[in-house]
């Protein structure tokens, strides 16, 4: 049985405490040691992680790890500083990667 | 080339064609699931970029109501309702197998069937603002985990057909050509060897009867 995970500055993710979602805030944190608390995460049993896109681009090293594995799904989620366009590059980045360029989504 | 390297005979040559006969095979098989993958993988990015566009303006409606919230209301008040959640969410993994490719599929249960567990806070010392962004927040919820399968799902596809792409690319433009050119190598090698013991034979035929005294006698 999978747990769910929220990372990120706890303002933007605070809310989903209250659906039954782990919150691990990384206020405050240096790029290794939240690189660290997702590491100790997709160890010890959750199942899929989002994390607010302006964290995903600081520790994107880490995530790649988790890239050809089943779980944990590392999913990219807006903060409430706003949108940084992270989620949306990821899945243009798998159309590249599967076609060789962006044949779908290039001119949005 | 490397066709330079092989050895001239027909066992070697009997080796290469077999591993042509299976290079093809091979090539064809994975051409057909590339194509098979590419078309699921279309359908599926497709669909991952409609929920995205969609948990993305929902997630931002639902922090901005909760910015509402907080203004609302005292730090410490908002951080003791949230404090200790009610609801637990517990995620059931399968994988689901296309084309070789092993996808998650995801499945939860709450630990409590209420609905209202949500909310883990008496009412009378938080705003409403509270409650509509905690009810938007799970409004979202079900799309964001649909998301996530869809997601990780695309993304190890693109992986497998970047992998499978490649394996076509070798055995068509490397492997097979290659092949090929050993192989019609040695043929013309051998023929060669068959021509020159033809010729070697007459030639001694030719001396064995001049020696017996049936030769031509001209020159």
């Amino acid at each position: 049985m999978y747990k769910v995970a929220v990372m990120g500055d706890y303002d933007s993710i605070y809310g989903f405490a209250t659906l039954g979602l782990t919150l691990l805030p990384t206020d405050g944190q240096t790029d290794e040691e939240a690189s660290r608390t997702l590491r100790v995460a997709a160890d010890s049993g959750y199942g899929v992680i989002y994390i607010t896109e302006s964290l995903m681009n600081r520790i994107s090293r880490e995530i790649e790890r988790y890239d050809s594995k089943l779980t944990p799904a590392i999913i990219a989620i807006p903060g409430v500083s706003g949108n940084t366009g992270a989620g949306i590059a990821n899945v243009k980045k798998s159309v590249e990667q599967a076609v060789g360029s962006d044949i779908l989504f290039s001119n949005s | 080339m490397a066709s330079t390297q092989v050895t001239p005979t027909r066992m070697e040559l009997t080796r290469l064609k077999k591993k042509l006969t299976t290079a093809v095979k091979g090539h064809r098989l994975l051409k057909d699931k590339r194509d098979e993958l590419m078309r699921e993988f279309l359908d599926l990015v497709r669909v991952n970029m409609e929920l995205r566009q969609r948990v993305e303006k929902d997630i931002q409606s639902a922090n901005l109501n909760f910015v509402l919230a907080k203004s609302a209301m005292s730090e410490e008040t908002l951080q003791d309702a949230l404090m200790a959640p009610k609801q637990e969410v517990q995620l059931n993994v399968g994988s689901k197998n296309v084309m070789s490719v092993d996808i998650p599929v995801f499945d939860y249960t709450t630990r409590t069937a209420d609905a209202n567990d949500i909310y883990s806070y008496g009412f009378a010392f938080t705003s409403a603002d509270l409650d509509d962004a905690v009810g938007s927040l799970a409004e979202v919820f079900p799309d964001m985990l649909k998301l996530a399968e869809v997601e990780k799902s695309c993304q190890l596809m693109a992986a497998e057909i970047e992998k499978t792409r490649r394996r076509v690319n070798a055995l068509e433009h490397v492997i097979i050509p290659e092949t090929q050119e050993s192989i019609r190598f040695i043929t013309m090698k051998l023929d060669e060897n068959e021509r020159s013991t033809q010729v070697r034979l007459m030639k001694v035929k030719d001396m064995m009867l001049k020696e017996a005294g049936y030769g031509k006698k001209d020159q």
